[in-house]
């Protein structure tokens, strides 16, 4: 569809985020390239969901810059983001699809087939016709995925979309992402379940008070970790 | 003893007169609520949604001008269609045209500041996700617009009670002439001046009526659309 246009790589360089006088990420340089799922851990305030919007276009640096394939402007070309709380909009939830792939410019009369099959996908076709608030947690998480995957994307961040579901919510959307994943999809999730990273993970980037603390390929840093923070981290310490 | 049973006799009876009048007061007062939505749901939603120099005084001049007069309203159009005004030639003072012109102007900042502030606290909510489907300005206030439309139903009736009940501007613009611009308001401040009390009341109670059974219409509408949207 747009296929002349990339995302990736995706390259922070000397990027900090300031509010006041907090420093929320401090220099962060680093660049995520096709490849396994990269799951961002680490305590809460650690700077993960803002990293997130960095990389989504919806926050802007304070210091340094961000591009996307070389591309500088932020509007999202070919990356969806799945955020905690899915705004689920007020029509059906074969509606909210089809209102995706409109944005994501498919033709009008590809639209009703595609959304069809999306809704497929993340296993929701019988409920095509339900208004979308009506549906429990984890079925607004995967029809959220779905529009996701209506965009069409080479990159997908989700903000730790599970952290409110329950075990069998949770599975529907894990399968979904490793789906999206083996599809060739860059996959960059925070998460702050540990089980969640060995099952997801490709590689870890771990984060201490908005710093990238280690990065690592997810079975070096569970078993391995080489940083003390990571370490008292896996163990279950709180890290301050 | 007749006097008193005047008015439920008209209704009865199916007054020729009367029905002309609640028609000519419905017909103003709803042509009015439908200009004033297609002017103030796009302004309130434009305001919610743009930043510009001037911005909080505009929102602050709209709010305020939710409390216009109608006398006010209705001796402004008046100057602008009276013979010697602007739009003198068009020659619609003391028509139903004239009223319906004036009871837009009267409403539609009711109705746009009531849509922007549903529309402001909606974009709150949904900024990040439309954000990040990359969604065109104009998309947004067509999606905003349409997300809050069981909020802008409040907004519509809002204005619909405003120009149902006021008297001064159509009373200015219109005339109260028996038969062409007399309404339900104007009737029955006219009946009430010639002392004929009984009849006054009873138009009054049936004005109250219609207001109460179209806002009973429009709640059973939201309910039952939103048991279906969601």
């Amino acid at each position: 569809m747009r296929a002349t246009v990339s995302d990736l790589p995706l390259v922070l360089d000397g990027v900090s985020v300031r509010a006041g006088a907090a420093t929320i990420l401090d220099s962060l340089s680093l660049s995520i390239t096709p490849g396994a799922p990269t799951l961002i851990v680490g305590p809460n305030g650690s700077g993960k969901t803002t990293l997130l919007r960095l990389l989504m276009g919806l926050a802007v640096p304070s210091v340094g810059s961000v591009s996307w394939g070389g591309r500088t402007e932020s509007k999202p070309v070919r990356r969806a983001f799945l955020f905690q709380r899915p705004v689920m909009l007020r029509r059906t939830a074969a509606a909210n699809v089809v209102y995706a792939l409109a944005q994501a410019g498919a033709p009008r009369r590809e639209r009703a087939a595609r959304a069809a099959a999306l809704l497929e996908r993340v296993g929701l076709a019988d409920l095509a016709q339900r208004p979308a608030r009506k549906l429990s947690g984890g079925e607004q998480q995967r029809l959220a995925l779905a529009r996701a995957l209506a965009r069409d994307p080479e990159i997908l961040l989700l903000d730790e979309p599970t952290a409110s579901l329950d075990p069998a919510a949770t599975r529907g959307v894990e399968e979904i992402v490793l789906m999206a994943a083996q599809s060739g999809i860059k996959i960059v999730m925070a998460s702050h379940d540990l089980g969640q990273v060995r099952r997801l993970a490709g590689e870890v980037m771990f984060m201490v008070r908005g710093a990238l603390c280690e990065r690592a390929p997810s079975a070096d840093f569970l078993d391995h970790p080489s940083t003390p923070e990571a370490a008292a981290f896996l163990r279950g310490d709180l890290v301050i | 003893m007749s006097d008193q049973f005047s008015a439920w006799q008209l209704i009865i009876n199916g007054d020729a007169a009367l029905f002309a009048i609640v028609r000519l007061s419905l017909a103003v007062s709803l042509s009015a609520v439908a200009l004033a939505a297609l002017i103030g749901m796009p302004l309130g939603a434009l305001i919610a949604l743009t930043r510009f120099p001037g911005r909080s005084v505009l929102v602050v001049l709209l709010n305020a001008m939710m409390g216009l007069p109608p006398v006010v309203v209705g001796l402004a159009v008046y100057l602008l269609l009276s013979r010697s005004g602007p739009l003198g030639a068009m020659g619609i003072l003391f028509t139903p045209t004239a009223m319906v012109i004036a009871q837009t102007i009267l409403i539609v900042p009711i109705i746009a500041a009531l849509t922007r502030q549903t529309i402001e606290d909606l974009w709150a909510e949904y900024r990040d996700e439309l954000t990040a489907m990359d969604v065109s300005p104009a998309g947004r206030m067509a999606t905003l617009l349409w997300d809050a439309r069981f909020s802008l139903l409040t907004a519509l009736l809002a204005g619909f009670g405003r120009a149902a009940a006021e008297v001064g501007a159509v009373m200015i613009v219109g005339g109260n002439i028996d038969g062409f611009t007399r309404t339900m308001t104007t009737a029955v401040a006219l009946e009430t001046s010639k002392g004929n009390l009984p009849l006054a009341m009873g138009l009054g109670l049936v004005l109250v009526a219609i207001v109460l059974a179209i806002n009973a219409a429009a709640w059973g509408t939201r309910v039952w659309s939103e048991r279906q949207a969601g």
